[in-house]
């Protein structure tokens, strides 16, 4: 986020200069949609994470030109707003590409093959996580859960599904993208720029023709329920298997390498650690469980 | 391998007649028409007796109508299962104060899929029941919180939203009762800690999403320091249908305690991965039995009942009912009925190490414990993972998880340490074979959704 005093010849530590503010024609149009966000707020400050998707917009990333805008039309200092900014993972604090390529690899899609599909990825693309591809076309970045766990393994687009993805069916995705052929998702609208996108996110709707209503319904998985309960038979009626079914049979496969994909980096990690303190165990086995919150 | 089925096992079977057909274990309601064409809009809502439960309670007093919710029995469906007309009740009136609704639709629990495809096919079931609850509470402003990472949803309630307005279901007047309600559209920015109900109103409020302590309570002390209800999509978009349908209909389903309907999401590796609505307390053996049980030739190993932050279940947990007593008795939690399932090529290590680096990612710092505790776990389990752990580890595991556990302002701590504790209650064993064979005994590539159809992908 800050240039360092010794790329500008002063090694003084001296405080950054304030960000230069955006060009007048810029500045009216932003500030335009800017009071249009504030005022669906009965306070203006609820404005702030809509306006920073605004300022995303209009750049591509959070700059501290567009952190100073937002301090300026909400009455708060550029600390406050940059408190803000740096706490969500939807704003980026460098350029990006135009499209960026995130992968599920949370517990469930990683298992389903998100973290086989990030390693293809990045070998494909020759980029690692948060990083872009030369030509400024596709950031590619291994994302969290994303609600859309029955269409497991999940690849987002500058979010928009692209379910039920393999190795193979992403590589292309990507070359696609990088080719400028038009790529449609699983379920969303036809794809625009992460620009585009910013500014839906900003709460500005989406008007182009059809972009509601593409793809259509519900996707396939949404409807097994349904089409249960009127009467569809499920496809393969494999009643689960209670006894005697396969139990170890992978046990004794190769033990497992870590990828470049996995997380890495225990060199910080304890190596040997100590008994827990025999007079306080954990209550392991008695735990309750803990109370959910809404939503959560 | 399939197994033949075994017909004379009896089940435990809540519904009438006991029946294990698909057609009498769902209840489709809010999913009732997913499969039309354009589901999502005003039109089919309303083919649909879409805004007719707005019209029942808009003949009621605002006192009346919230008994009536609290007395149909809906709980909350975001995972705590709190009464939601009890919430509703909770809030002040005559303080001269304004009310808000916050629609919690940040879901983000890893596992859990409901809203977002409730949200994309049937957003104006969340719209009805938003209206129905401001007239209730005496709201005259509406938000929506919705996850930001779920643009196609996004365009859908702006579109539904827009359509409501325009049909005089939002704004002055509502259908001449004399309701003013606005309602905003609100989208996040990517922190599953605003999934929390205070870290989402400090997130509304345009700050870091850090929930609260309490006291005070949102219903005191909400959004702008107002009294605020802040329900999740699945409870308010329950309400329509049960205002049009009645609530003894609703509580001729599911149990006393665990009224009515409500949707389950399976995932992993099942055969058919989706969302099946049914009454509270199907099990998942009916589930996976009428659904194609688990993908061909394997086995269940591990499911979660709610989400990664329910205490995980095995096998020997297959006909537990799925509603909030049942669950929480065989000692774990409904959640958000996130049924995650995994195999048995899935190594229960990998698993919990994933969602503990997701908890320690999405700690928002502000307690200690939490925010240590969950690095340090991820330190440990990274090296048993790969083979470097020692046998006292899984004891300092379950201590930091303990040390974790309750020790801070919010849930999202006490989600990090379910899955070790209930890990290492099931598979202790499986953690010992990490660091006694020195790495991981599971090939990861067994595990994928397309490893037993290796013809058809060429990775």
């Amino acid at each position: 986020m800050t240039t360092s005093s010794s790329e500008r010849g002063v090694g003084l530590g001296m405080p950054q200069l304030p960000a230069p503010d955006y060009p007048d024609d810029v500045r009216a149009r932003l500030e335009a949609d800017a009071r249009e966000i504030i005022g669906r707020y009965p306070d203006s400050r609820s404005a702030l994470l809509p306006m920073l998707h605004l300022v995303q917009s209009e750049e591509g990333h959070v700059t501290r030109t567009g952190m100073r805008f937002c301090a300026d039309m909400l009455e708060l200092t550029t600390a406050e707003v940059a408190a803000v900014a740096t706490f969500y993972t939807m704003y980026r604090r460098r350029p990006s590409g135009d499209y960026q390529v995130g992968v599920c690899t949370n517990t469930l899609c990683a298992v389903m093959g998100g973290d086989a599909i990030f390693a293809a990825l990045q070998e494909h693309l020759g980029v690692g996580n948060d990083e872009t591809t030369p030509d400024g076309k596709v950031t590619l970045e291994h994302i969290e859960c994303n609600a859309a766990c029955d269409f497991a393994p999940v690849v987002m687009v500058n979010w928009e599904f692209f379910d039920n993805q393999t190795p193979e069916s992403a590589k292309r995705l990507v070359d696609d993208l990088r080719a400028g052929r038009r790529v449609d998702p699983t379920r969303g609208a036809p794809l625009c720029t992460f620009k585009e996108t910013a500014r839906m996110l900003a709460g500005f709707p989406d008007e182009r023709d059809g972009a509601v209503d593409a793809t259509g319904g519900a996707g396939p998985a949404s409807l097994v329920g349904l089409r249960l309960a009127k009467g569809d038979t499920a496809a393969a009626r494999v009643v689960h298997p209670r006894d005697g079914g396969p139990q170890d049979e992978p046990r004794d496969a190769a033990p497992h390498e870590p990828s470049p994909a996995e997380h890495l980096s225990s060199h910080d990690a304890p190596q040997e650690t100590s008994a827990s303190d025999p007079d306080h165990p954990s209550p392991a086995s008695e735990s309750d469980g803990p109370v959910d919150e809404e939503g959560q | 391998m399939t197994l033949a089925p075994e017909n004379g096992t009896p089940r435990p079977s809540g519904f009438e007649g006991g029946s294990d057909s698909p057609e009498k274990l769902l209840v489709p309601v809010l999913s009732a028409f997913w499969d039309e064409e354009k589901s999502w809009t005003l039109d089919v809502y309303r083919r649909h007796e879409g805004y007719e439960g707005l019209r029942k309670a808009l003949a009621m007093s605002p006192d009346d109508l919230i008994a009536y919710v609290k007395d149909s029995g809906l709980r909350g469906r975001g995972g705590a299962g709190f009464p939601t007309g009890m919430k509703w009740q909770f809030i002040p009136q005559g303080d001269g104060k304004p009310h808000y609704l916050v629609v919690n639709a940040d879901e983000s629990e890893p596992g859990t899929c409901k809203d977002i495809p409730l949200l994309f096919a049937n957003p104006h079931s969340l719209i009805e029941g938003i209206v129905i609850a401001c007239y209730a509470i005496r709201s005259s402003h509406a938000f929506i919180y919705l996850r930001g990472e779920v643009v196609p949803v996004l365009r859908r309630l702006h579109s539904a939203v827009r359509e409501a307005y325009a049909a005089g279901y939002l704004g002055k007047n509502i259908l001449g009762s004399g309701l003013d309600l606005e309602l905003t559209v609100h989208a996040g920015a990517g922190a599953y800690i605003c999934g929390e109900e205070t870290a989402l109103l400090d997130s509304l409020e345009g700050r870091r999403g850090q929930p609260r302590l309490r006291p005070p309570f949102p219903a005191v002390a909400g959004l702008y320091a107002c009294p605020t209800v802040v329900n999740n999509v699945e409870s308010i978009a329950s309400v329509p249908a049960i205002l049009n349908r009645g609530k003894e209909w609703f509580r001729s389903m599911g149990s006393e305690k665990s009224p009515g309907f409500t949707l389950y999401s399976l995932s992993g590796h099942v055969a058919s991965p989706g969302q099946y609505e049914a009454p509270l307390g199907i099990t998942l053996r009916q589930l996976l039995d009428m659904s194609g049980g688990m993908r061909p030739g394997h086995r269940l190993k591990f499911w979660t009942p709610g989400g990664s932050s329910t205490p995980m279940f095995t096998e020997e947990h297959l006909d537990v009912p799925l509603d909030y007593e049942g669950v929480g008795a065989a000692g774990s939690m409904l959640g958000t009925k996130a049924l995650q399932c995994f195999d048995e090529t899935t190594c229960v290590v990998r698993a919990v190490t994933r969602w503990t680096e997701f908890y320690a990612h999405e700690s928002c710092g502000k307690c200690t414990p939490c925010r240590e505790g969950t690095y340090w776990l991820v330190q440990l389990l990274r090296d048993i993972e790969a083979g470097k752990g020692a046998m006292a580890d899984l004891d300092k595991l379950a201590d930091i998880a303990d040390n974790i556990n309750g020790k801070s302002f919010c849930a999202l701590g006490d989600g990090a340490a379910s899955p070790i504790f209930s890990s290492l209650k099931y598979f202790r064993a499986e953690y010992e074979e990490h660091i006694t064979g020195r790495g991981c005994p599971f090939d990861p590539a067994t595990s994928t959704a397309w490893a037993d159809k290796p013809a058809e992908v060429n990775a």
